[in-house]
């Protein structure tokens, strides 16, 4: 309730009135245009987003304006190079590479852009509870953490591969997210902890405010910045994750199609016929750097003593 | 060069010479990524001679350690600097790091406000300071060096220097930390110290004695002390030149009695006025200086000052006043070595004798304009709540209140190996309408008391009754509801509001627990914001659009919402400037006035103590020494502990403070988990020392209990003797 009506109150505090009397100098600028100001100066975030954009764009637009359907054959062109026909060529048996990256790069960008955010608001949750609320119940999900993160997550998900091998690869978004935001918890956990000492949380605390609210309004928000960082490098990770484990065949079962289970149906042929390993690879390559550039460039933006800005 | 050091610091007379450091039009300006640059200096012209003590006095952001670390070439890369630093022959701003670090540390030495980060922590202080001397003098030996570092620990006053030049800087108090850093600053008889806010970081009592340290390291090295502070009191008694920083501009220059007695600027005399002032506390309203200083990325044209000062004129709009002398109007001699018509021209200002930098200085000076024209002392409020106070409940009432925290070594099953007493046996009692002051060093358990009462569980021991009901046994509900009444302004207001939200749900949060509906919640912040002099179309602006004084009234507004009984006041000036503070003293003044509002406040600044509360407890090591009417407490300690507190704290009157004779305190707070038999205050109690054996032995074994003393509580065993610091104290009304 509150933290809807926060939200409705900064909406509406739209266009400002001039400050009277003292105040006499330019407005100072609030945190988030400053954050976009430096991020727009950024020539890293330009490349990374117009990059992102193009991508998304291409995967979601680029299968409608391509005649040929991924999963049919060309028995007439079977195993050929890049041609007129088909622009990245074709594999063994005659499936259009063009076509399959498109929907390889649809599922591995739908997979990352889920799974990546899901891992941090896992992480917000667990390490803001543990961290503010301390005691036995920090303990548990200190305990839990240390766990999962001494447990091989990968391996884990080798062998819980064949469980979700009937299930949808909504699954394997959920169980790369659940191994995946136990560093972040970490990190927040000592945030909140530090968070929690300071004056505006007491303030609240002396107040009566229940725990849920001051989690909700005064802890979570003063570490989104932290929080979508994490979110636009966990898709990333989570691009990667899944790539491995479908390139080593855990991942995404035929016949869904991923951009790991096309390069591990053309590493084989790389050397033959680089198309079919080339093409996938390059188009992973470029989304991973694209959003690597944003996540980048936003770190620097929020975090003014980090990389580039440090004198 | 050798003459001067044999003279006493230098003097009128002796200011012919080549001053030591001479600083021309110096100005340094930061470039911002994506913004204007910041123009943190804008040519300042400063001299400083040999053995000269000259304090720089400034609000934050005016410029004051910028211009003093561009000194010491310890300014980032990014900084531009421009203008003239001649020290000694030497053109500082021409020199490479190289040459610099050649100077640094041997011909000019800096003491730095944090001592904690100033020293390393994985070398023994001895060793660091063998270092500082090692590195400027390869002829010396290692074992040389290391006994004069030890000789250099024993002169700035720490005891048993062999055994602690072997302890590593966190085995230091604060005010050890400080004295191990003069003691390095000294180690290579520097010609120029420069210290920056010193002593901000310390207590009351070890600020003096710090201060005391420095006098003694100036005394014995002959070197000048530039002394970088905010507070008018430190420089009062120990400068000999004052020079006062406005938005990266010097705005006053001259000696410490001329700009105390008689300032030309507008702005200084806000400052002095505005400063509580132990003499007169508690018996006038203090005179407010609004507003706050300029940004200094875009400065407005004319004088930075203008916005803020109540005799401006047009023409302080428009042009920038240079410094220049004043002086003549007022007695009718011109300032021996000053040309006037060269003192218009900024290539080469005076900077010797008294100048300031206001178009009205003339009047100023002159007594046309009195300092009362420029800033009007605001008039006493009626006293509307002078309700009977006996027999009403009181607000808050604390018995025999006590908080222990186990020490435990920490191995994987932790042992308890000791106790740390934060509150042991605390009683108190606050009248409705009425102020109490709670006055310590840090560490002596004043934080921990107000968080007892704040966090509202059931104490270790002892009661809490807040409007009669005991919060021990009270239900959640009643808790609760209790929490209406008991509200809290924090120090630092940049942390206690909330940077993402705007400040009408800031002040209104209180409310959102009670269940208040939206609408009401609005109307009730409109009222509040105007009840702390805030404008209520304000609401929807975000905290970092405000100064520190106005976030300090937002925090108070936000207390105020939930209609109080009591307010807790955890220092809640002490994190301001020092022009914003009297507003925000004033402020609750009123409202304590208008709302009936009780305070509980806790300070370490004696002043505004005695300016606002009526009644004062002084806490030591977790108790209270002395609890009682705050004219009573001030005008005659009865404890030693007082005494001593009420003596260090420094006035800011150049001619009070240097006649004064102070009861300095032996050492620091010991810790609150020493086992001390009799009197916890007996090491390093001034009076103690003075006392036959025989009254000795019975500190040593008895724990004195607190006792009336006509109408004030002490705990001493030893009231009747405590005349033999007299002579220190100051102005009884």
């Amino acid at each position: 309730m509150s933290i809807v009506e926060g939200a409705s109150a900064t909406l509406a505090a739209g266009p400002e009135p001039e400050p009277p009397s003292v105040v006499m100098a330019r407005k100072p600028l609030s945190r988030g245009r400053l954050i976009w100001n430096r991020l727009a100066h950024t020539p890293r975030f330009w490349i990374g987003a117009v990059a992102m954009g193009t991508i998304v764009l291409w995967a979601v637009l680029g299968p409608v304006f391509y005649p040929i359907d991924a999963f049919s054959r060309d028995p007439l062109n079977m195993g050929m190079g890049p041609t007129q026909l088909h622009w990245f060529g074709t594999n063994n048996i005659g499936q259009d590479i063009y076509a399959q990256t498109l929907i390889g790069l649809q599922k591995s960008l739908v997979i990352g852009l889920i799974a990546g955010p899901l891992g941090t608001l896992i992480a917000a949750i667990v390490g803001s509870v543990a961290g503010y609320l301390g005691g036995i119940v920090d303990n548990v999900l200190v305990w839990v953490i240390n766990l999962l993160l001494v447990l091989p997550s990968f391996i884990l998900l080798v062998i819980l591969s064949p469980l979700f091998e009937d299930l949808s690869w909504i699954f394997l978004t959920v169980f790369l997210a659940g191994f995946s935001w136990m560093i972040m918890a970490q990190v927040i956990r000592s945030q909140t902890r530090s968070l929690r000492g300071r004056d505006f949380v007491k303030a609240a605390r002396y107040m009566g405010v229940p725990m849920p609210t001051i989690l909700a309004r005064h802890i979570i928000p003063n570490l989104a910045s932290l929080l979508i960082i994490d979110a636009t490098l966990g898709v990333v990770a989570m691009i990667m994750a899944e790539t491995s484990l479908s390139y080593f065949g855990f991942g995404i079962r035929a016949p869904d199609v991923s951009l790991g289970t096309l390069l591990s149906e053309g590493t084989a042929a790389a050397v033959t016929r680089p198309w079919l390993f080339v093409f996938p690879a390059g188009v992973l390559i470029a989304t991973l750097f694209a959003v690597s550039l944003i996540g980048d460039a936003l770190r620097d933006a929020v975090d003014p003593t980090s990389g580039v800005n440090r004198d | 060069m050798t003459d001067f050091q044999s003279l006493p610091a230098a003097q009128g007379t002796t200011r012919r010479s080549t001053p030591l450091l001479k600083v021309r039009n110096l100005s340094v300006t930061f470039p911002q990524r994506g913004g204007p640059p910041v123009n943190a200096v804008r040519g300042i012209s400063y001299d400083v001679h040999e053995g000269e003590f000259l304090g720089i006095v400034g609000e934050s952001g005016s410029g004051k350690s910028v211009s003093s670390l561009a000194l010491m070439g310890l300014l980032p890369s990014s900084a531009q600097i421009t203008g003239d630093i001649d020290f000694d022959g030497h053109k500082l701003l021409e020199m490479n790091d190289r040459q610099l670090s050649g100077l640094r540390g041997r011909d000019i030495s800096m003491i730095f406000q944090d001592p904690l980060s100033a020293l390393t922590p994985v070398y023994t202080v001895g060793d660091q300071i063998a270092e500082a001397l090692l590195l400027h003098d390869s002829a010396l030996s290692k074992q040389a060096a290391r006994s004069r570092a030890i000789e250099l620990l024993k002169v700035v006053g720490i005891p048993a220097p062999e055994r602690r030049a072997k302890a590593f800087p966190h085995e230091f108090s604060g005010g050890m930390r400080q004295r191990a850093m003069i003691a390095m600053s000294i180690a290579n008889d520097p010609k120029l110290i420069v210290a920056d806010e010193p002593t901000t970081a310390l207590d009351v009592t070890i600020q003096a004695q710090i201060l005391e340290v420095l006098e003694k390291a100036k005394e014995l090295t002959g070197a000048a002390v530039v002394l970088i502070t905010h507070d008018l009191g430190v420089v009062a008694g120990h400068a000999d030149r004052i020079a006062v920083m406005y938005a990266g501009k010097l705005v006053e220059n001259g000696s410490t009695a001329d700009v105390f007695s008689d300032p030309h600027m507008p702005y200084s005399i806000g400052l002095l006025r505005s400063v509580p002032n132990m003499q007169t506390a508690g018996t006038q309203r203090l005179v407010p200086l609004e507003g706050r200083p300029p940004s200094l990325t875009a400065l407005p044209p004319g004088c930075p000052f203008a916005a803020r000062c109540p005799i401006a004129l047009d023409i302080c709009r428009e042009v920038e006043p240079l410094l220049a002398s004043h002086g003549e109007f007022a007695d009718g001699v011109r300032v021996p070595g000053l040309d006037l018509a060269a003192a218009g021209t900024p290539r080469d200002q005076p900077v010797d004798s008294h100048v300031a930098a206001c178009h009205r200085s003339g009047e100023i000076a002159s007594g046309r304009l009195t300092r009362a024209d420029v800033f009007p002392r605001p008039e006493p409020l009626e006293m509307q709540h002078a309700v009977a106070r006996e027999a009403q409940v009181p607000v808050l009432t604390v018995t025999d209140l006590k908080r222990h925290f186990p020490l435990t070594n920490g191995g994987l099953f932790s042992r308890r190996i000791g106790t740390v007493r934060a509150v042991d046996g605390v009683s108190f009692s606050i009248q409705p309408g009425q102020t109490l002051g709670l006055v310590g060093e840090s560490g002596c358990g004043k934080s921990t008391t107000i968080l007892e009462i704040l966090e509202m569980a059931t104490p270790q021991a002892g009661k809490i009754l807040i409007d009669g009901t005991d919060i021990g046994t009270a239900s959640r509900a009643e808790r609760l509801k209790l929490r209406k009444d008991v509200q809290i302004v924090f120090q630092d207001p940049m942390a206690a509001i909330d940077p993402r939200l705007p400040i009408g749900e800031v002040i209104g949060e209180p409310l959102t627990v009670h269940g208040v509906g939206r609408a009401e919640r609005r109307a009730r912040v409109q009222e509040l914001l105007d009840l702390v002099g805030l404008d209520p179309q304000m609401a929807d602006r975000y905290p970092h659009e405000f100064s520190g004084g106005q976030r300090q009234r937002i925090g108070i507004a936000r207390a105020l919402a939930t209609n109080p009984r009591l307010v807790v006041l955890d220092e809640p000036v002490s994190a301001l400037d020092v022009s914003i503070q009297a507003g925000v003293i004033n402020l609750l003044e009123d409202l304590k006035e208008q709302l009936g509002l009780s305070y509980l406040f806790v300070a370490h600044d004696l002043a505004i103590v005695r300016q606002i509360a009526d009644t004062v407890a002084v806490m030591y090591l977790g108790r209270i020494v002395e609890y009682g009417p705050v004219a009573e407490v001030f005008a005659r300690p009865r404890h030693p502990y007082t005494q001593a507190l009420i003596s260090a704290a420094p006035i800011p009157d150049p001619a009070i403070e240097r006649s004064r004779t102070r009861v300095l305190l032996e050492g620091d707070l010991p810790s609150p988990t020493e086992e001390i038999t009799g009197c916890n205050f007996r090491t390093r109690c001034p009076l103690y020392r003075l006392l036959d054996p025989a009254a000795q032995s019975l500190c040593t074994t008895d724990d004195p209990p607190l006792v009336t003393h006509d109408g004030v509580d002490a705990a001493c065993h030893h009231v009747d003797r405590n005349r033999i610091v007299d002579s220190a104290l100051v102005g009884a009304p």
